[in-house]
């Protein structure tokens, strides 16, 4: 217990309460109502003991004392609510609530509809999904992410002049871009612009998130956090997603209705553009429930990955084997190049900047390192070999893909020697990749606007 | 007195206090000491998770109330079900099963104890 200040001064009483209550309120199975029952109980035992002659502070000690040691207290109320320790996400807005998280529940419901209505409208004008995979290919991106957009520029109270001068002409923008353009049926330069849009896209969300601050290193790197549980939690619904159209169409067979068509058409699309909306609020409304779980994900996997490329390279040497290069190989460098920058960026974006490196700061240089060994050998093999390919768009989008990725991990790597010689802090590191985010919009960007008139649309 | 004892004797004890009426948390504790003149010793705090569990089993319904008077605090309010008068009832039984034998063993022993022989 603390010293117990002068006597009869009623705001020290109450200071005291409040901090035998916060005491109490830990991250424990006592919840704010147990609290206030016990407070009730304290304040009247305190009450008693005054009006039987005793000094406040006095009587508030004894009130203490008989109630028990916060700690067992604790531990009584978790064999009784041992619930209360596996930390809960209401999904439905309850009473005790700030009236806040309520209407942003209905908010995203709103939104969430709203992206499912928007992915459903062309089939009204005769756009429907079965002969037009095309079009919806092209815009999916949009028809998840505007509505996504949308509601954080509410959610996080981005003013909408700012919203209308920046936000809106680039959404329109890439709208615009990516069915106006003249492709050629079936052509690279479409794949490519579908699959880059929703990058471009997603950053472009980013700017929403930030509520228009996107100049901010920490917003960035909040965003940066927010996509990585928000991809999480966009697995497991659609995951649970797939499990209820698996058994809607089964139930329904069972009675002989064909529900397939239903499925397909209606559950699946809205279901995959709705949960977008739904997931992000998801991660916002748990945001400070639930432990973050890439994080977690990242330090399970980074040893994993390291040693994974060890043993690549390992056998590459041992064997002596050359790189058997055919078209995949650049694709699948890219990816692993992603994944090795995913798990860098986000044990960065969970690392406190201020603490000393330790083992796992060596591993995650370990994983870069290998990693870009990996990668050059890949180039280099490439090196004199691109001419006798051809610079396709695939091609050149794979490799413009590959420089960008490089550079990021090759100044990462360099940024941590640098930490790890005690030359930079660690806040370098975090800088360094928030500062990247525009490149890979950038890249994104000139890849569905630049590359389909470059490369004749074809 | 024993732990286990006051932890056997809580729960008739608190179902038969709500039995004479809704009550609150610090009332009912103020009645087992005014029932037991004191010898019952309860910490305060541990009163309350049983509460909840007489609430969760369907003893005992509670309700947030602010008494009438200057009062702005509220209190938690806790009233006997008609499965805890039953539940009770039970108890009550075997208690009397219980007190009953040990008072037929205490009339048998004669002289009846001296508080000291008791305490050794």
């Amino acid at each position: 217990m603390t010293a117990v200040p002068n006597a009869g001064d009623t705001p020290d009483l109450e200071a005291l309460i409040a901090q035998w209550r916060s005491g109490l309120e830990q991250p424990s199975a006592v919840d704010p109502a147990d609290a206030d029952e016990l407070e009730d109980h304290l304040r009247d035992q305190i009450a008693d003991l005054t009006s039987a002659g005793l000094a406040p502070d006095e009587a508030f000690l004894i009130a203490v004392k008989r109630m028990g040691s916060v700690d067992s207290l604790s531990s009584e109320f978790a064999q009784e609510h041992p619930d209360r320790l596996w930390k809960r996400l209401a999904l439905e807005p309850s009473g005790d609530e700030r009236p806040s998280a309520r209407s942003d529940f209905w908010t995203m419901i709103g939104f969430a509809c709203a992206a499912a209505l928007a992915v459903k409208a062309p089939a009204a004008f005769g756009v429907d999904l079965t002969d037009n995979a095309r079009f919806y290919g092209r815009n999916a991106g949009l028809f998840a992410l505007v509505p996504l957009a949308g509601y954080f520029v509410w959610h996080r109270g981005m003013p909408a002049a700012r919203a209308l001068r920046i936000l809106a002409p680039a959404l329109a923008g890439v709208a615009v871009v990516i069915n106006a353009y003249p492709f050629e049926d079936g052509s690279d330069t479409e794949t490519l612009a579908a699959l880059h849009a929703p990058i471009a896209l997603w950053l472009l969300v980013g700017v929403a998130y930030a509520g228009g601050g996107w100049r901010s290193d920490r917003k960035r790197m909040d965003y940066v956090r927010f996509t990585g549980e928000w991809f999480i939690y966009y697995v497991l619904i659609a995951l649970g997603g797939g499990v209820l159209a698996g058994f809607t169409t089964g139930a329904f067979d069972v009675i002989g209705i064909d529900a397939e068509e239903f499925v397909t058409s209606w559950v699946l699309p809205c279901g995959a553009v709705g949960a977008v909306v739904v997931a992000a609020w998801l991660v916002e409304a748990k945001q400070s429930v639930v432990e973050n779980m890439a994080p977690v994900l990242t330090k399970l996997f980074t040893p994993l990955f390291a040693a994974m490329l060890l043993a690549f390279l390992g056998a590459m040497v041992w064997t002596g084997r050359g790189i058997d290069f055919d078209r995949d190989v650049l694709v699948l460098f890219d990816l692993l190049l992603a994944v090795v920058l995913g798990l860098l960026l986000y044990a960065t974006s969970a690392r406190d900047p201020r603490a000393p490196h330790d083992a796992f700061d060596l591993l995650q240089f370990v994983l870069v390192v290998s990693a870009l060994v990996a990668n050059a050998l890949v180039l280099a093999a490439m090196v004199g070999r691109i001419s006798e390919f051809g610079f396709t768009p695939n091609r050149i989008a794979a490799l413009g893909e590959n420089v960008v990725l490089l550079v990021n991990l090759a100044w990462s790597a360099r940024l941590h020697l640098g930490f790890w010689r005690g030359r930079l802090p660690f806040a370098s590191l975090e800088r360094w990749q928030t500062a990247y985010l525009p490149v890979y919009l950038i890249w994104a960007t000139l890849v569905v606007v630049v590359f389909p008139p470059l490369f004749g649309f074809a | 007195m024993p732990k286990d004892l006051v932890a056997a004797s809580a729960t008739p004890l608190v179902l038969g206090i709500l039995s004479e009426g809704e009550n609150y948390g610090y009332a009912i504790l103020k009645r087992v000491n005014q029932l037991s003149s004191g010898e019952l010793e309860w910490t305060d705090g541990m009163l309350y998770p049983l509460l909840h569990r007489l609430e969760r089993l369907g003893y005992a319904e509670a309700a947030w109330k602010v008494p009438s008077g200057s009062r702005a605090r509220r209190r938690k309010y806790y009233r006997i079900t008609e499965s805890g008068r039953q539940a009770l009832a039970e108890q009550r039984r075997q208690w009397t099963v219980i007190t009953g034998a040990l008072q037929g063993l205490w009339h048998e022993m004669s002289p009846p104890p001296s508080p000291a022989l008791l305490k050794g």
